[in-house]
């Protein structure tokens, strides 16, 4: 007997947004028992956010006309900059209309082909459409994140918070259970087969085993251990963590991290690039435009890597607004008029006053570039089981299944959650037909023995007295100032050597706090280690990686180098280590679509052969 | 710029003995575009690590910060303090229990909620993954999605009459969850379905009409509409519920 509380399922679900609910549905639809844990009541989950919208080529609206899986194909992988694994993007665009539809069923209002004509802008320019008739009340789509056709289908403003309501309403359909408020803090293994996770409970501190036949690593993404980032206050990266904690899991890409150049000051919330491309423009300390002087072609509407390079070394120059929660610059929209900011920019005017207390049409909004997505995570097969141990899955963001390589397109993130959940659920039904697995009791008792000691040594500082939030400060700025948008040799090396340093300070915290009940501080001090970690894992791979491919762009390496780094990362990190292991595999084993030009961006490529080309940037604009 | 904002925060952790409710103070130099988030993150970074509250998305999207602000419940990300006086007090929402200080589990409340009142689409039909999708008219979607907004924040349960009196209540924000359904053609629930779930005193006839509901909701909810609208349909239906069973 345990002598411990101790759940047995046949699917453990870390995770309950829209992935990990995804996966849920489809095991406990086949007659599995499934429990998803979730940090934060499910339907709070950071999934809710995501407003833009879910990528499929239904193409029913006219300007998606044509469109099929393989444009969306092809806009997907060069969106990666050909780091993606083809096999996989290939399964996700052919399955994201079905995965669309089977939404509608359950219940998502999306929004549908009103026929006639109708404007939009693009550019700041006015244009027209025409919907047909035959067209009338099926699902229709918007125009984002710099795609061929538009195929980005939505609920008004709402999407993601749409999609999450309705998963969770079928999970309730299902019975499935949700524990809220539980956060899985190291998984259970022998190094060959996962077997479930200790989990602290949220609402009293108690440790608790979970046992299960397949357990599903569905955290989300790893922003915050930016400073700045548009994620949620819950992506610490938890599931990373514990894979990295087993030191067999990999991790792939983790230095592959998307920017946002307009987050606003201080609490990074997005302001839609269609700002920029309406025709606002961004303003110094002296309240006077600095693009054209570094783009004197495209200024604002330079890719957003480009305009956040810019704003981040506009600031670094000293030409930034001193505030507070540090230094920014300035988006000005009022010349676009209270008319078109009350219409086409409505929710950056609700944003402004909301969150800010500015109001956009006669004020500056302050802006600068924040970490908006981790490419990374969890490195799976296409079915979405994890390198290295039997039994463990991984799904969403939080995992490297990997449909986007090097950079993510705008309405795909959204879509792989749903997608993946489908197809990676499926998998695991397979997977759990007829499989058995003994639970060593012994093993259980050894894991819950530690995370109990680590809990004790921190609540009564036995190992040191740093302050966590110091040290979460300390990592946030490093990867921050030296491993944000463009990188450099001599930067990454500087926060490789920081980094390792703060490692062990990390190593040394006390709590301020009793450590009793749902203590916060406990929380962050769980998991601060393998937050620094992780850091390492970004910063020593975008170290190592000496080309520039999608997010990653590299100063001192400006080429998309295909010869030398057509390649994933994988990092694991060894006990007792002080740097993670890193380890490279082919970026697919089907090439459908060979490397070549993006057709945007500015692109340096270095072929297979060793044959260099250059183009120059063209702007592209989209969340 | 230069107010020096005083701070009354509730304080009790149920699971520390030697916890009593009390109120603790904390004082805090305003800055630009403060709003609730920023305050209480650096209170519990720079002078009390122990302090317990909830947010997640600090964007108005997730509604975890639901707390009573001033007396008046409210979302604490979207509450910039300019907006407010200078003390300012802050306790956590009445009618969900406590998890510590300004946390509250309204997690377990809700899925509760949603168990009741079948929250989700009723129909026999089954899935076709290679069928083109039902068409629906976008002027119905919108209609529907506006009622879908609801975050589940609580602040409507918080503030009203009834739910706080009665723990069976279901409150503004379940009875506009049925408006929701009883919208949508694929959803087969009847009129008379709709009548057990919410046709009672725990359902629409508990409504006193006080409507702090639709005062307090941060996403501006219809809920005086919605709740008018399911008090006529139910009052209708218990009517012909009558020469029914009569």
């Amino acid at each position: 007997m345990l002598s411990l509380e101790t759940e047995f399922t046949d699917l453990l679900c870390i995770g309950a947004g829209l992935a990990g609910e995804r996966v849920a549905v489809e095991a406990a639809a086949a007659g599995f028992q499934s429990i998803c844990l979730s940090i934060v009541p499910p339907r709070r989950s950071h999934s809710s956010a995501a407003q833009g919208g879910m990528q499929a080529s239904l193409g029913n609206c006219i300007k998606g006309d044509g469109d099929n899986p393989d444009v969306h194909f092809a806009d997907t992988v060069k969106g990666s900059d050909w780091g993606c694994d083809q096999e996989v993007a290939r399964l996700f665009v052919d399955t994201a209309p079905k995965a669309v539809r089977e939404m509608a069923f359950w219940g998502i209002p999306w929004n549908r082909v009103v026929p006639g004509k109708s404007t939009y802008f693009k550019g700041g320019e006015q244009f027209e459409k025409v919907e047909v008739r035959e067209k009338e009340g099926l699902i229709t789509a918007r125009d984002f994140g710099g795609t061929a056709k538009w195929r980005t289908c939505y609920t008004s403003d709402g999407t993601g918070h749409t999609l999450l309501y309705t998963m969770d309403n079928k999970v309730v359909e299902l019975g499935v259970k949700v524990h809220d408020r539980m956060e899985a803090i190291s998984l259970i293994h022998n190094g060959e087969t996962c077997t479930g996770a200790v989990v602290r409970c949220l609402k009293t501190g108690k440790l608790k085993a979970y046992l299960a036949k397949a357990t599903l690593i569905a955290t989300g993404g790893y922003g915050k251990i930016y400073r700045e980032s548009t994620n949620a206050v819950i992506n610490d990266g938890g599931g990373a963590i514990m894979a990295l904690d087993t030191g067999i899991v990999p991790i792939g890409n983790p230095e592959a991290i998307q920017f946002h150049p307009t987050g606003i000051v201080p609490t990074n919330i997005l302001v839609t690039e269609g700002c920029r491309g309406d025709g606002g423009t961004l303003l110094d300390v002296d309240e006077k435009r600095f693009m054209p002087g570094y783009e004197p072609g495209k200024a604002e509407l330079a890719s957003r890597d480009v305009v956040s390079r810019w704003m981040t070394h506009h600031i670094r120059e000293g030409h930034g607004v001193k505030s507070p929660y540090g230094d920014h610059l300035w988006l000005d929209i009022r010349h676009l008029g209270e008319k078109h900011i009350k219409t086409k920019l409505r929710e950056v005017e609700e944003i402004c006053n909301n969150f800010l207390g500015v109001d956009p049409i006669t004020a500056l909004i302050p802006v600068r570039p924040a970490q908006h997505y981790s490419m990374g995570g969890v490195r799976t097969d296409k079915d979405g089981a994890a390198h290295g141990l039997k039994g463990l899955f991984a799904a969403g963001e939080a995992a490297c299944w990997d449909m986007h390589g090097f950079n993510r397109l705008g309405g795909n993130s959204l879509a792989e959650t749903i997608v993946a959940g489908r197809i990676v659920g499926g998998k695991i039904v397979e997977f759990l037909e007829g499989y058995d697995v003994a639970f060593d009791t012994a093993l259980v008792q050894t894991s819950i023995t530690r995370e109990r000691e680590r809990i004790d040594r921190l609540v009564s500082s036995k190992d040191g007295h740093e302050n966590v939030y110091e040290i979460r400060n300390a990592m946030q700025n490093e990867l921050m100032d030296r491993v944000g948008i463009f990188r450099n040799g001599a930067d990454l090396q500087t926060a490789v050597d920081n980094l390792q340093e703060i490692h062990e300070r990390a190593k040394k915290v006390g709590l301020r706090s009793n450590g009793v009940g749902a203590d916060p501080e406990l929380a962050l001090a769980l998991k601060i280690r393998g937050m620094v970690k992780l850091a390492l894992c970004v910063s020593h791979a975008a170290l190592q990686r000496t080309e520039s491919r999608g997010c990653h762009a590299r100063e001192d390496y400006d080429a998309r180098n295909d010869r030398d780094w057509l390649s994933r990362t994988l990092a694991t990190w060894k006990e007792g280590d002080t740097l993670p292991t890193l380890d490279y595999e082919p970026v697919s084993k089907v090439m459908e679509l060979p490397p070549g030009s993006r057709g945007y961006g500015a692109s340096k490529i270095i072929s297979a052969e060793g044959k260099v080309t250059e183009k120059e940037s063209e702007p592209m604009l989209g969340d | 710029m230069g107010r020096r904002l005083k701070f009354n925060i509730f304080r009790c952790n149920p699971l520390d003995s030697d916890s009593i409710p009390h109120t603790d103070t904390f004082f805090l130099d305003e800055t630009d575009s403060m709003t609730l988030f920023i305050v209480l993150t650096r209170i519990r970074e720079e002078k009390d690590s122990s302090l317990q509250f909830d947010f997640c998305c600090r964007a108005g999207i997730c509604g975890s910060c639901a707390m009573v602000i001033n007396g008046r419940p409210g979302l604490a990300c979207k509450t910039l303090t300019k907006e407010l006086p200078t003390e300012i007090t802050l306790m956590p929402l009445p009618v969900f229990k406590l998890v510590g200080d300004l946390s509250v589990d309204t997690g377990t409340w809700f899925r509760a909620t949603n168990e009741r009142i079948g929250s989700w689409i009723h129909t026999s039909a089954k899935f076709d993954a290679d069928a083109q999708e039902e068409r629906m008219d976008n002027a119905l979607a919108e209609e529907i999605y506006e009622l879908e907004r609801c975050v589940e924040c609580g602040c409507c349960v918080a503030a009203c009459g009834t739910a706080n009196m009665r723990d069976d209540f279901l409150g503004a924000v379940a009875l506009n969850r049925i408006a929701r359904f009883m919208l949508d053609p694929r959803d087969q629930r009847k009129e008379g379905e709709y009548f057990e779930v919410i046709g009672t005193d725990e359902g629409i006839f508990g409504c006193m009409g006080l409507l702090a509901c639709e005062d307090v909701c941060p996403k501006e909810l219809p809920l005086q509409d919605q709740l008018g609208i399911l008090r006529r349909k139910m009052g209708w239906s218990a009517v012909k519920h009558l020469f029914r069973l009569g």
